[in-house]
């Protein structure tokens, strides 16, 4: 029984920004899916906001709307584009919360949509807590196994307090109902953590409820994914056991694949649940994932939950194996059965059946709490990691390691020299699970702790403590053998030691170990990715390297390119980075290259076997890189290697790379060097004749003094070599700037500091552009809607510049070339400038892909990475405006006046977040990128084009009701006609007594309410954080004083992050946010898919 | 919880294989030397279960999961009374087992048995290759052994060949015994022995059926002694063309008509009781992923399979054969191998691979439902 005949059309929901819990996995199964459908003949229409994704690339849907994902603007494009069907199971959390409204408002009924992939009545019974303990109940009682931990459902604290007695007392876990990523989540070991946890539970479950729950801390946790097809045949494609015992969210855990310490009939009481499971919620057409606690001490099997949908697991269980759960369920989802599809990696036979693996794969968190000082780091059932790093490996040693090498974080490998520490304390301090406790419990297994008393403290299984042990007795042996012979090496290699880590216990330099281990002849072999553990010959070249016999790379014919990744997802270095890799992949392939992919960031669409020629999933050191350049030099020509589209991490390389005579294309390690150098760069500038804000570089405290002296403060301070603002601060006083060399760990006399004029009040303008030596290619130029000073990343833009006039972008245009060209940029450069008090600051210049590189593109509907690609190889803007790749003529700086306004708008993490006493982590934007992703307005003005991008982003901006007011002193004189403008669409403002006062002066009515230090008043008068909290407040403007972060307004904002109102941090934003309430107000806002934008941006320039 | 020390496990050991190939590694379980056909296992769970499964003897079996022995052994999860594999291959043995249910580690239990293994070779390597050039003889040799190296492989070709041997009496009981029904006895069923595992008289069991296990040299006597509703025929070693005396006694079954179930072993039986031919496959089917589908329903199971040899019958047709007409009831998606016989006329079918899983999914027990239909048919 093939394909549904009935169906012509498919409306595609994404994910929406990048957030905490929901990633880029989701665009790689979006991607995976909508190329699916479309090659089954179905007209796709798809909705995300973010443009970050290859799924919103244009050619991979019929129609890509790239707007808000609420159930309003989602209802105009159903109105619009009338799908036959609704797949909604691919889009996260979001996807399915907005399906579920759209059912419930009668939207689907009323245009005739039919749901697919889930029915409604499934995705209740899986997401909602008590009718989920029914099915499991039910399961039990037709299988005999399973049964859920004893839980209470409560709807107010009056229950929450009575469930505890219930349940026989304390610890429980609370666990609000249909947030995303267990958002809200947490332990509670006394009443006080009790009313905090469930109080905030409450307020963020859309249904006010939270489950409390009987803790099972410091059990075993696993995972299932399962596919089931329309005839109830039902798969595990993989089984995923955690590391870390029950208590740290799966996303935060290190977790293994498959299952490493179940015996075969426990893992068969695990499936017959899971199988029973997904055919009582009655998922009949697609996968879910379940996951289990097990106890220790006797197998009782407690089902945690299921997810009704493709997952961040299933993404990571599709890489572990091979087996492309996203792109089935889209299959299963229009009528195939799962013997109808073939498996793609053998081909010759059907995905009915389990994938069996003969590697371990391991996947490691990484946490971004460097960004958050305030924040808690205690790892709890509320997800807090930003990204992931996968590694595979012949045994979990092997993979393990090297799955912490690629986390490419200070501190993230396991290190074997130096004093341990008190064992007492080290095993104290590794009972918290805190990101990098498993290198304390690395630390305690060296001052002597026994496997008894790490399982102990930690409850991590001893399967996986013997193994740190004999990762341990490794490194043990290297330190104390007389000499390195090829036995020992070998051994360190087969389990996962990279030559920095052997050259730092030998006490020799990286290189020398490389160096001997090449002349020993050991090096590593790539298996391939199969699904099934050899038994059938596979057809693609998914690799990963081991130290063993026999390598499967195939010798070819064409050259290859080799393009770097970027990695694991953190603050800074996002999917952005994912999108232009892919499309260097795409490009390069279309023009007759081989495409090799290396990167170990399993979320990825670069890491879909699908993507490029081959892939390997491999670390992106320079050792692991060398090992594969090798590899594929011995398979065939190797045109070169491209460092310039994965961000910070492969450009770190490029130097390395070329030193190791690796032929590294498009811009140059020199050239690099010239732009992030700041000396070099300086020489740039001054022959060109450009001016950048006095600035100088030091190693030491006397040094950046005497340059800060000398400019004046305040000034802008940042190390060297970093991303996303890392380590950035505005420092206004010479004590703050002893404190902040005294605290950087970034700065050494090889990675200076960089002490930077700051300039209040200047317009932040960034540029993408192409390069090819001879002639520019002006992407695009984005003028930020915050002042400079705030970073760029965590700035709305729009794109084009809105209050930029002909001339400025001729002198934009000017300077980018006289950079690019006396930088030496062959291929991508992203600039910032700041305008003040007209005179254009060049402040940074980066030689790659920028973040907006994919904004960019799509607001100008031209592929930059593409191009960028193409040209590292050699062909030139002039060439590819001849092929088409580029515009024939005119470019990103001279868009037609019709031209669309495309606005991006950065989502911070902040409710992810809370201090060790439990409150919320300040909101105040700075120096320092804290976004973990984007999304992007666009509409044909700005005002739409920017309520647009705050909707996708936060939610609908009000446009009636209350609007809270309290600015800055030097912020009172902007905030004038932005509150007139309020006024005048209709809302009571509301004001501290001090703005109210000002506003008052200008004729503007406030009312004054009370600040949180007043308390509550005599008659009973709400603070105004008592009103946020109720509900009473729709808009609030609270700017800062100072930009140091001081806490003034801390908990207006934070109380706005828990009540979910929009929060504008800035002036800058205020005025924006009334153009778009304009907008609003002002008739009906439409939708517009990206082709047809680029249908009419194309005729505009032909 | 203890921590076994590195170098302990350093005793050199090689594997030849008939075509000269050989793969170094360090000796595993006992130390000595071994002879099997080298065949793989692709299960990623069950090495207990599997390493008891009496179809293995006369194996050296290569398991391509790379971490074996992490749940040690216990005394709940053997299939027969013994360790059947002549050799087992493995990568990465685990030092320490954990499971609550573990009562000592794989490598103490191989050694306890005398089972010589190999661990810390490229498995994968050594599966492509069976996979390429078919299943093949090989051994094991560790310790003092590894020494007359240049006479290993003379050695190894010296061995017979799997192809031709008859092995179920070797594997199965000299005694007769009973599995008693758990709960209310419904029926009873005569088991020929040909090398069962535990867990099919089990399976049986759960359904008020009383097992009465027999030798394989049993006779029709034997079997109708018992009065039996149904006959079994489990599953076994060995290449089915030497079972004459087998499917001489299934033969009798089914001139009685009696309600006839197979596995296996028991399936190429029938199909050779019922005149097709039977063949070696080039490397088998093993593991516990294997898609099979019900050609009477449609629908698809993952199924247990340990099978080297298949039964030659036409797919896309019923076949007349001198008990009616008989079809195949169930093939393996992955090749087209012929997984299940079913009679049309009579109550007789059987099943290549294993219902009763162990190690593997639950999802064909409904196999042996259909068992208990037959015979409930045959009372009505």
């Amino acid at each position: 029984m093939p394909k549904r005949t009935d169906i012509q059309s498919v409306l595609v929901i994404g994910s929406g920004p990048i957030v905490i819990g929901q990633a880029a996995e989701f665009d790689y199964s979006g991607t995976q899916a909508c190329r699916v459908l479309k090659a089954e003949g179905l007209r796709v229409i798809l909705v995300n906001s973010n443009p970050a994704t290859i799924m919103t690339d244009p050619e991979i849907a019929d129609a890509t709307y790239v707007e808000p994902i609420t159930p309003e603007f989602v209802e105009k494009i159903i109105a619009k584009e009338r799908p036959d069907t609704l797949l909604p199971t691919l889009g996260g959390q979001t996807a399915l919360n907005t399906a579920i409204s759209l059912h419930e408002n009668g939207v689907l009924a009323k245009y005739g949509v039919e749901l697919i992939g889930a029915k409604p009545e499934a995705i209740h019974k899986g997401e909602d807590r008590d009718l989920f303990k029914g099915v499991v109940e039910e399961v039990r009682r037709k299988t005999g196994h399973g049964e859920s931990a004893r839980s209470v459902i409560c709807h107010t604290m009056d229950d929450v307090l009575k469930g505890v007695e219930t349940l026989g007392g304390y610890p429980v876990v609370v666990r609000p109902s249909f947030t995303m990523g267990g958002a809200g989540s947490g332990f509670a070991h006394d009443e006080e953590e009790l009313r905090r946890i469930a109080g905030q539970g409450l307020t963020l479950s859309p249904t006010t409820e939270v489950l409390l729950e009987e803790s099972i801390l410091g059990w075993k946790e696993y995972e299932l994914e399962l596919m089931r097809d329309k005839n109830d045949n039902v798969v595990v494609v993989c089984s995923i056991e955690n590391f870390d015992p029950m208590g740290v969210h799966t996303g935060d855990s290190i977790t293994v694949a498959p299952a490493m310490t179940l015996t075969d009939r426990e893992y068969q009481i695990l499936r017959d649940i899971g199988i029973a499971v997904i055919r009582e919620v009655g998922v009949d057409t697609g996968g879910c994932n379940i996951q289990f606690a097990v106890d220790p001490v006797d197998g009782r099997v407690i089902v945690i939950e299921m997810n009704p949908r493709v997952s961040r697991s299933s993404a990571l269980a599709s890489k572990a194996t091979g087996f492309p759960i996203a792109k089935i369920a889209a299959k299963l989802a229009v009528g195939y059965t799962l013997d109808e599809i073939p498996n793609d990696i053998t081909q010759e036979t059907p995905a009915s059946f389990e994938p069996t693996l003969d590697y371990v794969v391991v996947k490691a968190p990484r946490f971004a709490f460097e960004k958050f000082p305030q924040a808690d780091s205690t790892l709890t059932t509320t997800m807090k990691s930003v990204g992931e790093a996968m590694a595979i490996g012949r045994n979990f040693p092997e993979a393990f390691q090297k799955a912490l090498r690629s986390l490419e974080k200070k501190g993230s490998q396991f290190t074997f020299v130096g004093e341990p520490g008190d064992k007492e304390a080290l095993l104290r301090e590794s009972v918290r699970p805190t990101d990098g406790r498993i290198n304390t419990v690395m630390q305690a297994i060296r001052a002597g702790a026994t496997p008894e008393e790490i399982f102990e403290y930690t409850k991590i299984d001893p399967w996986f403590v013997d193994q740190l042990f004999l990762i341990k007795e490794i490194a043990d042996e290297l330190a104390e053998a007389a000499e390195l012979t090829g036995e020992l090496l070998g051994e360190a290699k087969r389990h996962g030691f990279s030559d920095h880590q052997i050259a730092e216990i030998r006490g020799l330099r990286e290189d020398v170990v490389r160096e001997v281990r090449h002349a020993l002849g050991i090096r590593p072999v790539y298996k391939t990715v199969d699904t099934c553990a050899a038994e059938f010959a596979a057809r693609t070249p998914y690799f990963y390297s081991a130290y063993d016999e026999e390598s499967e790379v195939a010798p070819r014919e064409k050259p290859a390119v080799i393009i770097l990744g970027s990695g694991p997802n953190r603050i800074g270095q996002g999917i952005e980075f994912d999108y232009s890799c892919v499309h260097a992949s795409f490009a390069l392939s279309d023009a007759g290259y081989e495409t090799v992919m290396v990167n170990c960031n399993p979320e990825t669409v670069s890491t879909d076997y699908d993507t490029s020629d081959r892939l390997y999933f491999e670390p992106l050191t320079l050792e692991d890189v060398l090992e594969i350049v090798h590899a594929e030099q011995q398979a065939g020509p190797v045109a070169g290697v491209i460092v310039q589209l994965g961000g910070q991490t492969p450009l770190g390389l490029s130097q390395a790379l070329k030193d190791n005579g690796v032929p590294v294309v498009g811009t140059s390690p020199e050239a690099i060097h010239a732009a992030e150098d700041r000396g070099a760069f300086g020489r740039v500038l001054a022959e060109a004749g450009l001016p950048a804000p006095k600035h100088g570089t030091a190693t030491t405290f006397a040094g950046a003094k005497a340059i800060a002296d000398e400019i004046g403060y305040p000034v802008l301070v940042r190390p060297s070599y970093v991303l996303g603002g890392r380590g950035m601060e505005i420092v206004y006083d010479e004590t703050r700037l002893a404190a902040y060399i005294a605290e950087s760990t970034e700065i050494s006399p090889s990675r200076p500091v960089l002490v930077d004029r700051f300039l209040d009040d200047a317009i932040e303008i960034d540029v993408d552009a192409l390069y090819d030596g001879e002639e520019l290619y002006l992407g695009g130029v984005m003028e930020h809607i915050e002042e400079a000073g705030i970073h760029s990343g965590d700035s709305a833009c729009a794109l084009p510049p809105i209050t930029l006039g002909g001339f400025d972008i001729k002198r934009l245009r000017a300077s980018t070339e006289a950079i690019a060209k006396g930088v030496g940029v062959r291929g991508l450069i992203n600039i910032q400038f700041a305008m003040a008090g007209d005179i254009l600051y060049v402040l940074e210049a980066n030689p790659r892909a920028s973040r907006t590189v994919p904004f960019t593109s799509k607001a100008t509907a031209v592929p930059l990475a593409k191009a960028a690609a193409r040209i590292s190889l050699g062909a030139t803007v002039a060439e590819l405006r001849a092929e088409g790749l580029l515009p024939r003529h005119g470019d990103g700086g001279e868009l037609p006046l019709d031209a669309p306004i495309s606005v991006k708008e950065a989502v911070m993490p902040w409710s992810r977040f809370r201090d060790i006493q439990g409150r919320g982590v300040d909101t105040v934007l700075g120096p320092e990128m804290r976004s973990t992703g984007e999304v992007m307005g666009i509409d044909s003005v700005f005002g739409t084009a920017y309520a647009k991008s705050q909707a996708g982003a936060y939610g609908p901006l009000p446009t009636k009701g209350r609007a809270f007011i309290s600015v800055a002193n030097r912020d009172k004189r902007s905030m004038i006609f932005p509150a007139r403008e309020l006024v005048a669409h209709g809302f009571e403002l509301l004001a501290t007594s001090g703005t109210a006062e000002v506003l008052k002066r200008n004729g503007i009515n406030a009312t004054v309410v009370r600040k949180q230090s007043e308390g509550t008043g005599p008659n009973g008068e709400k603070t105004i954080v008592q009103l946020i909290h109720d509900g009473e407040v729709d808009l609030i403007v609270n700017t800062p004083y100072g930009t140091g972060g001081r806490l003034d307004g801390y908990d207006i904002r934070t109380a706005a992050v828990a009540r979910s109102v929009p929060c504008l941090t800035t002036v800058q934003a205020l005025a924006a946010a009334v153009q778009g309430i304009d907008a609003l107000n002002h008739g009906d806002v439409g939708v517009r898919s990206l082709q047809e934008h680029a249908e009419h941006l194309t005729a505009s320039r032909d | 919880m203890t921590t076994s020390t590195r170098g302990a496990a350093k005793t050199p050991a090689v594997l030849v294989l008939e075509d000269g190939r050989t793969f170094r590694g360090r000796a595993y379980g006992a130390v000595g030397e071994t002879f099997g056909e080298a065949v793989f296992s692709t299960g990623m769970t069950g090495y207990q279960e599997t390493l008891t499964d009496p179809s293995y003897d006369r194996q050296i079996v290569v398991a391509t999961a790379p971490q074996i022995g992490n749940t040690g052994w216990n005394d709940e999860d053997d299939e027969s009374g013994r360790i059947w594999v002549s050799g087992y291959v493995v990568r990465d043995p685990a030092r320490v087992p954990s499971n609550w249910r573990a009562k000592r580690s794989l490598d103490d239990e191989l050694e306890r048995q005398g089972v010589v293994g190999i661990s810390g070779i490229d498995t994968r390597a050594l599966t492509r290759h069976l996979r390429e050039r078919g299943s093949m003889r090989a051994g094991i040799f560790s310790g003092e052994s590894v020494a007359a190296e240049p006479e290993l492989l003379a050695r190894v070709q010296a061995q017979p060949h799997m192809k031709g041997a008859s092995l179920y009496e070797e594997v199965a009981t000299k005694e007769a015994y009973v599995v008693p029904a758990v709960g209310e006895k419904k029926f009873t069923v005569a088991a020929v022995d040909l090398g069962i595992k535990g867990m099919t008289p089990h399976r049986m069991a759960e359904r008020g059926i009383e097992v009465h296990v027999l030798p394989a040299t049993a006779t029709a006597d034997d079997i109708y002694a018992v009065n039996p509703d149904g006959v079994f025929f489990s599953n076994g070693p060995g290449d089915p063309a030497t079972a004459d005396g087998p499917v001489a006694l299934m033969t009798a079954v089914l001139e009685r008509r009696t309600p006839l179930f197979g596995i296996c072993f028991g399936n190429q039986i029938l199909g050779r009781a019922l005149g097709f031919g039977t063949y070696k496959l080039k490397y088998g089917h093993r593991g516990i992923n294997q898609p099979v589908q019900d050609r009477t329903t449609g629908k698809v199971e993952v199924t247990a399979h340990n099978h080297g040899f298949a039964v030659d019958a036409p797919l896309d047709r019923v076949s007349d054969t001198k008990f009616g007409r008989a079809e195949v009831s169930h093939v393996c998606l992955n090749d087209d191998v012929v997984e299940g016989l079913q009679l049309l006329d009579q109550p007789a079918f059987s099943v290549q691979y294993h219902p009763e899983a162990a190690a593997g999914p639950h999802d064909a027990a409904y196999l042996f439902d259909r068992f208990v239909s037959l015979m409930e048919g045959q009372r009505a």
